[in-house]
């Protein structure tokens, strides 16, 4: 438990240590206009994240979520430009969730291990996005669909009251529903929960349809926020947000963590990205420091629990 | 044929691994509709594009043997193709060049294992991790962009014969030979099946696991840098990003060729035939015309029906 609470101060300095080191570097960082905006940039690994944490705590994996963004925001953008500016969206939705709902019936039913079945849905869905757009971008959406990444409601940005809601919702179903309670049995002992008459394979094709449909609603928020669309815009998208979630504490074998600190982990990553960027640190040093940081966070977590158990 | 060897042989023939069929049907699909196919032109050139594969799916074997999975190996591949490009560009002395490739995917492979081993860290977190790192490096290091025309003594690698037979074939039927004698008789790779069987059984019987789990990581990574210089010069060139994907197509062919993630069972020769599957396919539909965009999707789907159907029939 000390060590559990030994983290959270150390997360929560590491913060504060980043606020700081931010607004010494550049002043205006700390306006209200500006932390709007960095967090309205980082709705999206938050998204992702709060999905994959649900994975991760069933002790499953979810490596698919940046392709399959990517292939419904594509299949969406190509229906809006269509005019359908209402279909597009839900059908963009419906690919994300299918997408995840076959993550789950490989995992679930099939019984592969989660991180071969994902991985084979991330080839899988990102062939079919560069298939879709044929290696174009797609631009110019209608003002009604833009409203969804750059407009307002009541002076707040609709894509922060996106991740509040969707943030909200999983805090919620995670702590107060019985499938949230399964969600952490399943983690923590299968074996357990299937001999208490848990139906672990439909809680499972829940988790993962639920990832799959996340990342198709992040997808939508972030192409109606950037304007445009093409096949590879999920690429970068998945390491982060496994480092937001293993920053944040959850465990990788499961049943252990929860949205929380995942907020704390994406909170942190996006603060160092920022910090990257005004530094003009160029994205090829971002994609070696993303993973340094899933290593050494995992390997600080592990360390930090083995000695609590020795003692 | 007495009724008994004949009902062994007919299991023999339903239990064989995926890859078996895989490789089979798509041979005779492809020289049903292509003229091109079944050529000796084009069955060599199979073999020499499948040899990068081959010799990463090797490596690979082991890893999924002891119960792990290596995903940097594509990046970590990459990395060593740059290392390699540039210390030649640099005028290294071309054998200096290639142990310096080898020993960053070594070090990368350590990495991995001593991470994975020795702190018990999840093998796919620990090597997406290390991927980032790679990538990055890689990225740094070329500053992402790709390092052409290595001259032809790196060529050599990739077009050159020794009695006749293309350097790269020499290379694979070199490495296979290594990790087939490692895997069956030494100390080694009787503890690599025993870790997948059971860790904890062994570690109790007083074998020291932890560092024979790290050296599979460490065999691996070398194998990628070994892997990495064929592609160098086949392409007279390095690229920081030519071989993400790789791991995906390794980690089929290994289990299509019929090595399990669970209890240690496995098949060196079977994750070869799995690699040649894949090859098939890729050349196959590049043969039909197909492209390359469309290639990623339909190469994608057909290796998860087979590994479902591989899985559903062993249930």
């Amino acid at each position: 438990m000390s060590h559990m609470w030994f983290s959270s101060l150390a997360r929560l300095a590491t913060i504060v240590m980043l606020l700081v080191i931010l607004s010494v570097l550049s002043p205006p960082f700390l306006s209200l206009q500006n932390l709007i905006n960095v967090v309205r940039q980082a709705s999206l690994l938050f998204l992702l994240a709060s999905g994959l944490t649900v994975v991760i705590l069933t002790s499953g994996i979810d490596l698919s979520i940046g392709s399959v963004l990517a292939l419904s925001a594509s299949i969406a953008a190509t229906l809006i430009k269509q005019d359908w500016i209402w279909v597009g969206p839900l059908i963009g939705l419906l690919v994300g969730a299918g997408c995840g709902f076959l993550n789950g019936l490989m995992v679930a039913l099939v019984g592969l291990p989660p991180f071969i079945a994902t991985y084979g849905m991330l080839w899988i869905a990102e062939g079919f996005a560069v298939v879709f757009m044929k290696g174009e971008i797609i631009g110019g959406f209608p003002s009604s669909f833009r409203f969804l990444g750059a407009g307002h409601i009541v002076g707040i940005p609709v894509p922060i009251l996106g991740m509040v809601v969707t943030l909200s919702a999983c805090l919620f179903a995670l702590r107060r529903t019985n499938f949230g309670r399964y969600v952490y049995m399943i983690g923590a002992n299968r074996e357990a929960a299937r001999l208490s008459g848990i139906n672990i394979r439909g809680n499972l094709l829940l988790v993962y349809s639920l990832s799959g449909f996340i990342s198709a609603f992040a997808g939508l928020l972030f192409i109606s926020r950037i304007g445009a669309v093409e096949s590879t815009i999920g690429e970068p998208l998945l390491l982060p947000a496994l480092a937001a979630v293993c920053i944040g504490g959850t465990s990788l074998f499961g049943g252990e963590g929860g949205i929380g600190g995942t907020v704390v982990g994406a909170l942190i990553l996006t603060l160092v990205t920022n910090g990257m960027n005004m530094l003009n640190v160029s994205s090829y040093w971002q994609s070696l420091l993303m993973g340094a940081i899933v290593v050494l966070s995992v390997a600080v977590d592990q360390l930090g629990s083995a000695r609590v158990e020795r003692t | 044929m007495s009724e008994t060897l004949w009902r062994g042989w007919a299991r023999r023939v339903a239990m064989a691994p995926g890859a078996v069929y895989a490789l089979i049907l798509l041979s005779l699909a492809f020289a049903l509709f292509t003229a091109q196919f079944l050529t000796l032109h084009n069955l060599t050139n199979v073999g020499m594009q499948g040899s990068v594969l081959v010799i990463v799916s090797l490596g690979m074997t082991l890893i999924i043997l002891s119960e792990g999975i290596d995903l940097s190996v594509g990046p970590v591949l990459g990395l060593a193709g740059v290392v390699l490009a540039l210390a030649v560009k640099q005028q290294v002395p071309l054998p200096l060049a290639i142990l310096a490739a080898i020993a960053v995917g070594t070090t990368f492979g350590a990495l991995n294992g001593a991470l994975i081993s020795y702190l018990g860290l999840p093998p796919f977190v620990v090597t997406l991790g290390t991927f980032g790192v790679a990538q990055g490096c890689a990225l740094i290091l070329s500053k992402g962009s790709s390092i052409p025309e290595l001259g032809p003594r790196v060529q050599y690698f990739y077009d050159g014969q020794i009695f006749g037979v293309r350097v790269p074939i020499i290379l694979t039927a070199i490495v296979f030979l290594t990790v087939y004698l490692i895997l069956y008789y030494t100390k080694f790779g009787t503890y690599i099946f025993a870790i997948g069987g059971n860790q904890q059984a062994l570690t109790l019987a007083g074998v020291r696991t932890l560092r024979y789990k790290a050296g599979v990581y460490l065999l691996g990574g070398s194998l990628a840098a070994t892997a990495a210089l064929v592609m160098t010069a086949r392409m007279n060139a390095a690229h920081p990003t030519v071989a993400v994907g790789l791991e995906f197509d390794a980690i089929v062919s290994v289990i299509l060729g019929g090595t399990s993630f669970e209890r240690g069972k496995g098949w060196l020769g079977g994750s070869i035939i799995g690699a040649l599957a894949i090859t098939v396919l890729r050349n196959g539909l590049t043969l039909v015309g197909m492209s390359s965009s469309w290639q990623v999707s339909t190469v994608g789907l057909v290796i998860i029906l087979a590994i479902v159907a591989d899985a559903l029939r062993r249930i």
